[in-house]
């Protein structure tokens, strides 16, 4: 790792000043304290949901019986059980789980262009950025298609305690269940859906720069290393919306 | 891309036990998830498996902090200026679960 910036620990403090005493540049640093209080955002959220779901009455009967209704918390497996071009097939977490795939495939593509970047090959960079924002695109995709789903709901639709057929899901109503459940539903996933977006502008900016050279010019791949962390905290976020949101 | 300019600059050529250990750590990533998927649709719901859930995301919330974002190679300084304030995330979990059954217990 000779091309990474080296700092000279031989001084006798180590917070006595002119070190690094975390051997991190300050951007580097810096991102690392911006994704703990971003962590923080994430845990306020999912953490709400865990409140919101314990504070709702559970279901109680087998899965195979399992109706919506307005009444208790559904069963997540069957509220996404559908892939793009095969309707009306009941495949429960098939798409979350491809997704989830993407984003983990994008995340490795990121590590490699980091390597890359350590050994000052631009072409390796430049590759592996380009399959990292295809990845990112391809989640964001899946995503746009879920949420269209999950707006417009199934054919049958629910009926609700007024005596209502009720189709799909919006901030005010929720063929699924609780109302929350829908809400809670668009806040984390959107929200993480947002970081997901910017960390592909984010991607493209540092795509281009290499392409053009900025960074062979300035003697170091440190920025792909800087937002290569916020794409694995994109990844990591999304390891826990997929576990406390789609499994448990 | 015009090749002169880069005349100057070595590239040093690609370490492969490097990039071995990378694609490692994500067939790791990748089989946890299989493993989650399978026991979503074979064991019963209940503690134990919303238990079980937990510690798999918590292994690869691990692989991916340590390995990939490349923690467990940094200062022990660093680590732990990151790791010690996801402590009050722990009590969070417990603060607003016990609020939660609170809640369910008054409006039952």
């Amino acid at each position: 790792m000779a091309t990474t910036a080296t700092i000279d620990t031989t001084t006798k403090s180590r917070w006595g000043g002119g070190v690094a005493p975390m051997n991190a540049s300050y951007g580097k640093l810096m991102m690392w304290f911006f994704l703990l209080s971003d962590a923080f955002s994430f845990s306020a959220l999912l953490i709400t949901y865990g409140l919101i779901r314990y504070a709702h009455p559970a279901y109680q009967g087998t899965v195979s019986e399992f109706t919506f209704s307005t009444e208790y918390w559904p069963i997540p497996e069957m509220v996404f059980e559908a892939v793009p071009f095969l309707h009306g097939v009941h495949a429960p977490l098939i798409f979350v789980g491809i997704m989830t795939f993407i984003l983990i495939l994008s995340s490795v593509t990121m590590v490699l262009a980091v390597e890359a970047g350590h050994r000052m090959d631009r072409k390796g960079v430049i590759k592996w950025m380009l399959w990292t924002i295809i990845g990112g695109l391809t989640f964001l995709a899946c995503q746009a298609w879920e949420w269209s789903h999950f707006i417009h709901g199934t054919a049958e639709g629910t009926v609700n305690a007024m005596g209502e057929t009720i189709f799909g899901a919006n901030l005010t109503e929720n063929q699924y269940g609780p109302p929350l459940f829908a809400s809670l539903f668009f806040f984390i996933t959107g929200f993480h859906g947002f970081h997901v977006f910017s960390g592909v502008v984010i991607n493209f900016i540092i795509f281009f720069n290499a392409v053009v050279g900025t960074y062979e010019k300035r003697g170091h791949y440190e920025m792909v290393e800087k937002t290569g962390l916020y794409w694995h905290f994109v990844d990591l976020v999304w390891v826990f919306v997929f576990t406390l949101f789609y499994l448990i | 891309m015009s090749q002169e300019e880069t005349n100057n600059v070595q590239v040093i050529p690609e370490d492969k036990e490097k990039t071995k250990k990378i694609w490692k750590v994500a067939a790791i990533l990748a089989i946890v998830t299989i493993i989650e998927f399978i026991f979503a649709f074979t064991l019963p719901r209940g503690i134990i498996l919303v238990s079980i859930f937990l510690g798999l995301t918590i292994v690869k919330a691990f692989y991916i902090v340590a390995e990939f974002m490349h923690l467990k190679h940094e200062q022990k300084a660093l680590i732990w200026s990151i790791m010690i304030p996801t402590i009050l995330i722990l009590w969070l979990v417990v603060a607003l679960m016990v609020e939660g059954t609170a809640i369910f217990n008054i409006r039952n």
